[in-house]
C-alpha cells in the first residue's frame, strides 16, 4: 500500500465552482446567558456566551430556511427554476418524515424540476450539503445547487448546552466559478466515529459527553480537516485574510484558531457565537456570510465546520470582484444580529415549547 | 384539518401568487379568475412583491381553534403595493408598535399546526422590514 498524503484527500471538482449567492437568517429574539444562569445556578459562575438567538412561535427550520434562501436568490439574481438541488441541513427539521427542503423549494419557486433532500450530521449538516452541491455543479450535473444550514437547536433545561443552543443559519447557492462572489479552490472532509454528542429518535433533548466534546471531538476534527486542506493546497494561516470555525461556544473557535496559527483579527468578523449562540448546522455558514458581507475582492477565506459524531468539512475560498455588486442586494448578517428583542426565561420557555400543557 | 385544501392554496400562501387582468391590468389577490374592475377573465399568474402597508389592524386575544398557541396576535388589513387588500397576521412586532400606514413586507411563517402529529400549515404573514426594525 502506498503512503497516504493529505493531497490525496483534497476534493476538487472537474469544473471550477463557487458561491454565486448567499443569505443569512437570525430570528429577532435573544435570551441573555445570565438570564439562564439566574434560573439554574442562582446567577453564580461564568457563562459561555453573552446571549443566544431564539426563534419566535411561528418560526421553524422551514420558515427560516425560506428567508435565507430568498436572500440568497436576491443576491444571485438567477431564475430559481435553474436550481437542480435544494438541500437543507439541520438537526431540528419540523417533521421526522416529510422533507423541509421540498417546502423551501416550493416557496422559492424551484419546483418541480429539482432534487430536494434533508441532511443530518449534527452541526455540519449544512456544510455536508455544500460539499455535495460542489460535486453536483462541479460535475456538470447542475448549473446551480442550493445548500442551507439552519437550526432551532434543542437544549435540555439546566444543561450546559442550554446556554448556547440557538436558532439561525445561512444558505449558499453553488454555481459556476465565472459567476461566483467567492470561488471554492478545494475542500476536505475529516470524519471518525466519535460519540461526543447525540440525540436518540423521539428524544426531545440531546445528550453529550461533557469534556469529551473537546480534544477528541471538536479539536481533533477541526484541526484535522484544516491542517490537511492547508497542506494539500500549500497554504499556511498567514495566506488567509479571514477564517471561520464552527462555534459551539465562544472559547473553542478562538482556541482552535490560535492552535492553527490564526490571529484574533482573522476570525473576528465571523465569530458570532458570543452574540447569537451556537446555531448548530447554521453556525459555520452564517460565520461565512458575515465575512462575505465585509470581504474585499481577492480575500482568501478558510472555513471549517464541525459536527458531532464526528467530522469536519474545510473549504478554501477566494473572494471575487462580484462581491461588491451583490452584497447590498439583501439584508446583511449584521443587520439580522442587530435586530434584537430581549426575552426572559418565561417567554423563552413558551417560545421553545418547554411548558407541559397537559 | 383538510390536507387537500391547504395543499391547493399553497402557491398563494407561500409566495403571494395572485393574478393579473389581461384587459385592464388590475392585480388580484387572492386569485379569483375574474377581474374585480372590468369583469374580464383573469387567469395570468402574478407574484406580488410582498411589500405593502398596514391599512387597519386589530389584536386577537380570544383566538379561533388552531391559533390559540400564538395568541395574543395582531391581524392587519395590508394594502399591497400593487393594490389589493390582504388580511394577514403581523409578526416580529410588539402590538404597541403597530400603526396605520406602517410599511411591511411578506414573510412565510407557520400559520398553525394540526396538533403534535398532524400537518404544519405555512403561509404569508407581514412584518416591518428588518432594516426598519434595526433603525
Amino acid at each position: 500500500m502506498t503512503e497516504y498524503t493529505p493531497k490525496q484527500g483534497l476534493m476538487k471538482p472537474n469544473l471550477d465552482v463557487g458561491i454565486v449567492g448567499y443569505g443569512a437568517y437570525v430570528p429577532r429574539y435573544r435570551i441573555p446567558a445570565k438570564e439562564i444562569s439566574k434560573m439554574w445556578t442562582g446567577g453564580v459562575g461564568g457563562v459561555p456566551i453573552q446571549e443566544k438567538a431564539v426563534n419566535g412561535l411561528d418560526e421553524d427550520v422551514i420558515t427560516m430556511s425560506i428567508e435565507a434562501a430568498r436572500n440568497t436568490l436576491d443576491r444571485a439574481r438567477i431564475d430559481p427554476r435553474q436550481i437542480r438541488a435544494v438541500w437543507v441541513g439541520s438537526e431540528s427539521h419540523p417533521y421526522a418524515v416529510k422533507p423541509s427542503s421540498a417546502t423551501v423549494a416550493e416557496a422559492i419557486g424551484a419546483v418541480p424540476n429539482t432534487q430536494a433532500a434533508d441532511w443530518e450530521f449534527a452541526c455540519k449538516a449544512g456544510t455536508e450539503a455544500m460539499q455535495a452541491a460542489i460535486a453536483f455543479v462541479g460535475s456538470g450535473m447542475a448549473q446551480y445547487a442550493l445548500s442551507i444550514g439552519m437550526d432551532t437547536a434543542q437544549g435540555r433545561p439546566g444543561d450546559a448546552l442550554e446556554y448556547t443552543a440557538a436558532a439561525g443559519g445561512a444558505a449558499v447557492l453553488i454555481g459556476p466559478a465565472a459567476e461566483a462572489v467567492a470561488v471554492i479552490n478545494g475542500s476536505y472532509s475529516f470524519v471518525t466515529d466519535t460519540p461526543d454528542f447525540w440525540r436518540r429518535a423521539h428524544a426531545n433533548y440531546p445528550s453529550h459527553g461533557d469534556r469529551f466534546t473537546g480534544e477528541p471531538a471538536y479539536f481533533k476534527h477541526v484541526m484535522g480537516a484544516a491542517e490537511a486542506l492547508m497542506e494539500a493546497l500549500d497554504r499556511t494561516s498567514a495566506d488567509y485574510d479571514w477564517a471561520v470555525f464552527h462555534q459551539p461556544n465562544a472559547k473553542f473557535p478562538q482556541r482552535v484558531a490560535k492552535q492553527l496559527g490564526f490571529k484574533p483579527e482573522q476570525i473576528a468578523p465571523g465569530l458570532l457565537s458570543p452574540r447569537i449562540g451556537n446555531t448548530y448546522s447554521g453556525s459555520t455558514m452564517i460565520g461565512l456570510t458575515a465575512i462575505l458581507d465585509i470581504a474585499e475582492p481577492g480575500d482568501r477565506i478558510l472555513m471549517v465546520s464541525y459536527g458531532s459524531g464526528a467530522g469536519s468539512d474545510a473549504f478554501d475560498l477566494r473572494v471575487t470582484d462580484k462581491i461588491e455588486e451583490v452584497r447590498d442586494r439583501a439584508t446583511t448578517t449584521e443587520t439580522y444580529i442587530s435586530r434584537r428583542t430581549e426575552i426572559d426565561y418565561a417567554t423563552y420557555s413558551r417560545f421553545r415549547d418547554k411548558l407541559k400543557m397537559s | 384539518m383538510e390536507v387537500s385544501r391547504n395543499w391547493r392554496l399553497q402557491e398563494q400562501r407561500y409566495k403571494l401568487v395572485g393574478e393579473t387582468c389581461d384587459s385592464c391590468g388590475v392585480k388580484l389577490f387572492p386569485p379569483r379568475d375574474v377581474c374585480l374592475e372590468c369583469e374580464a377573465p383573469a387567469y395570468e399568474l402574478f407574484t406580488f412583491t410582498g411589500l405593502g402597508e398596514v391599512f387597519s389592524y386589530t389584536t386577537i386575544y380570544d383566538a379561533p381553534a388552531g391559533f390559540e398557541n400564538t395568541a395574543p396576535y395582531t391581524v392587519a388589513l395590508v394594502k399591497l403595493a400593487e393594490g389589493p387588500l390582504v388580511t394577514a397576521q403581523l409578526t416580529d412586532i410588539d402590538q404597541e408598535d403597530v400603526h396605520i400606514g406602517m410599511p411591511v413586507e411578506m414573510v412565510t411563517r407557520k400559520l398553525r399546526a394540526d396538533g403534535p402529529e398532524g400537518m404544519i400549515v405555512y403561509g404569508y404573514k407581514f412584518r416591518p422590514s428588518v432594516e426598519t426594525a434595526v433603525a
